[in-house]
């Protein structure tokens, strides 16, 4: 997995509450076996017309936020539908971390499985950083996933909360699954303890 | 023994290992698995020469894009879903898992072949890369959606990386009125929590209402928990659960069926088992409801009215008046006033036996309205057998709708079964985001009676009005 550790680029500000991740990469996307290539339809039906044409007043078609590398979003970003193509699509477009007051559960964690930091703060710190991205290409954040703080244009610090374990995950490019199976002993007992008290699974 | 929950004992069970910060490995005892999220971690399997860790806790079926029309014997027609359909094909084979291809006759939607087939028991842990995996908590085990990073990880290890979640109680008391289902009271509870209401909680629904419920009505209901925002939904089992299990094909039986019984018997929630939030709604103030919107909390009355954006504050003002202008409501119009041209009737929300039979009832003897198009996708191959049997099927053609092949259909819109931009259906599945049914489509999620009576009339309807 890539290493998170600081980023810094452009804010996109996406104030709508409630974006699912069928607005995020539609159905008609998730029929791929690759996990790469989704970026370009990135927020397909929002981005582009009924003729493929971008609709110009969407944000990331913007030129200021052509290259956005974070997003500030409305509340309860990412509900809906476990897919992974959501997070797919968002780094293969470029962007790197997510801010909002509050995630849906499975793509919350789908993040953080994709290198891409989703960050929780409470609503005013939100509407601050909502303001800041309104500022176009001055809209520059820096994120610190270590210090775990984010630093606005105007020089002003935000600090956020990351869970412990993830946030080691995404400091050092750790892979789950190799970390799991390093406890494949704990596991091999579990089932032989499982296999004589729950015989029937 | 401090008192728990149904929730805390199912994970106690489950807990393979706890590391120093909290963080958790749970065992997985099911992981069912479908062809959308799938390809990509089987392929990473691959690169990584590993194998599949327990074959026989991994079940497979085809169901997101397989086509429901009587004709998908002669193979898919869309190359991208053909692909992915025939990659589960190979992946089933290549890694050794149990599998119902799109010919067998137990295919089906994935979330109704496992409890059909006894995969799904209580006090199991049961995952796969789909949201509504929340489904099989209707048995008192612990259910739900993952990533595809996820569905990886537990192919190779068995196992999830886990932080505990907070324990909801959302109780129905009480009875429901005539002519309100499982479906009204989920898409109500939903109403009141809102749709992140539930996020970083697993629900347990109890109370009367949900007691006196059948297995189906219990799917239905845990189903839409992710609707809430809650990862899973549970219900604690009880003679009606060990019932339904009874002799399926994969369930216990004998000796081992009296051992789980018995272990069975211990999943409640203890009477002072504490709670981090707790929901009352009375189950005689709940009606039959139907969503407005662009989300599963758009929801009221069908005797309510087309809400206004200045109804509502904060963020939601925007996203309310986002969703009329999308859905193509005017404040104030009754909404059993609202025109519809399509009727979907299946999906996992309700797409069972008992769904079937409630449409049903609604549509003997009747006609659809002339123009509408109708459809029932029984949502396994079983169902639609059995259906068949019921002359439920007859009841169906006669009336004017359309009787399906098994599989999720309309309900995603990733095979053929989609609304075109400005179509407006009542359907009885999960979800009404924007485009969720076809790009432009317009969706008003509801019961199976109420879409009946809505394909009859030909606008949404109080289903009240024709028992």
């Amino acid at each position: 997995m890539d290493k998170f550790t600081t980023l810094t680029g452009v804010a996109a500000p996406m104030p709508l509450i409630n974006i699912d991740t069928d607005m995020i990469i539609p159905k008609n996307f998730l029929k791929t076996i690759k996990r790469s290539g989704l970026g370009v339809n990135l927020f397909d039906e929002m981005r582009y017309d009924d003729n493929g044409a971008e609709k110009p007043d969407f944000v990331l078609n913007k030129p200021a936020y052509r290259n956005a590398e974070i997003l500030v979003a409305g509340d309860n970003f990412g509900c809906g539908s476990s897919r992974e193509h959501a997070p797919w699509a968002i780094k293969d477009f470029g962007i790197r971390c997510v801010i909002s007051t509050s995630f849906a559960d499975i793509f919350f964690n789908n993040c953080f499985k994709n290198g891409i930091l989703p960050i929780v703060l409470p609503q005013e710190d939100v509407d601050k950083l909502m303001d800041d991205a309104e500022r176009g290409a001055n809209a520059i954040l820096t994120v610190d996933l270590e210090a775990q703080t984010i630093t606005g244009p105007d020089g002003g610090t935000i600090g956020f909360e990351v869970d412990a374990h993830k946030k080691h995950c995404l400091l050092e490019g750790l892979d789950d699954i190799d970390l799991t199976l390093e406890k494949a002993g704990a596991i091999k007992s579990f089932e032989s303890r499982a296999a004589m008290e729950r015989p029937w699974v | 023994m401090s008192p728990k929950t149904l929730y805390d004992k199912i994970w106690d069970a489950h807990l393979a290992h706890e590391a120093e910060d909290g963080t958790c490995l749970l065992y997985i005892d099911r992981h069912l698995v479908h062809e959308v999220t799938s390809p990509q971690a089987f392929e990473g399997l691959r690169m990584a020469g590993r194998p599949v860790h327990a074959p026989d806790k991994t079940i497979a079926v085809p169901d997101h894009n397989v086509p429901t029309t009587l004709d998908r014997a002669n193979g898919i027609d869309n190359e991208e879903s053909r692909i992915q359909v025939d990659a589960l094909d190979k992946n089933a084979k290549d890694f050794g898992i149990h599998y119902y291809p799109v010919s067998d006759v137990r295919q089906g939607i994935v979330h109704i072949v496992g409890p059909e087939q006894g995969w799904t028991l209580p006090g199991m842990t049961v995952v796969c890369g789909d949201s509504h995996t929340a489904t099989h908590g209707a048995f008192g085990s612990l259910a739900h959606g993952i990533g595809t990073s996820e569905v990886e990880h537990v192919l190779a290890t068995q196992t999830l990386i886990q932080r505990k979640g907070k324990n909801m109680k959302v109780e129905i008391t009480g009875k429901l009125r005539p002519g309100v289902t499982a479906k009204d009271i989920t898409l109500s509870v939903i109403g009141e929590t809102g749709t992140a209401g539930g996020t970083g909680y697993v629900i347990e629904y109890c109370g009367e209402a949900i007691r006196d419920l059948s297995m189906e009505g219990r799917m239905t209901v845990c189903n839409m928990a992710i609707e809430g925002g809650a990862r899973a939904g549970l219900i604690a089992p009880d003679e009606k659960t060990f019932e339904y299990c009874m002799g399926r094909p994969h369930a216990p039986k004998g000796a081992q069926w009296e051992a789980a019984l018995a272990w069975w018997k211990t999943l409640y929630s203890d009477d002072d088992a504490e709670w981090d939030k707790v929901i009352t709604i009375k189950g005689e103030d709940i009606a039959p409801v139907v969503t407005w919107g662009t989300s599963p909390e758009d929801v009221l009355p069908i005797t309510a009215t087309v809400p206004s954006p200045s109804d509502f504050t904060g963020g939601k003002v925007e996203a309310a008046q986002r969703a009329l202008d999308y859905m193509g409501l005017v404040p104030g119009t009754p909404l059993d006033e609202v025109a519809i041209d399509t009727v979907f009737i299946g999906s996992c929300t309700n797409g069972r036996i008992e769904d079937l039979r409630a449409a049903a009832a609604i549509l003997k003897g009747k006609k659809i309205k002339d123009g509408m198009r109708a459809m029932v996708v029984p949502g396994s191959g079983l169902v639609r057998a059995q259906a068949e049997e019921e002359g439920l099927a007859d009841i169906f053609i006669d009336a004017g709708f359309e009787w399906r092949l098994a599989g999720c259909s309309m309900c995603l819109a990733m095979n053929p079964d989609q609304l075109q931009p400005g179509e407006r259906c009542a359907a009885t599945s999960n979800r009404n985001f924007e485009g969720r049914q076809g790009r432009g489509g317009r969706t008003h999620l509801l019961s199976p009676a109420m879409a009946a009576a809505a394909a009859i009339t030909g606008h949404l309807t109080d289903v009240r009005d024709m028992m």
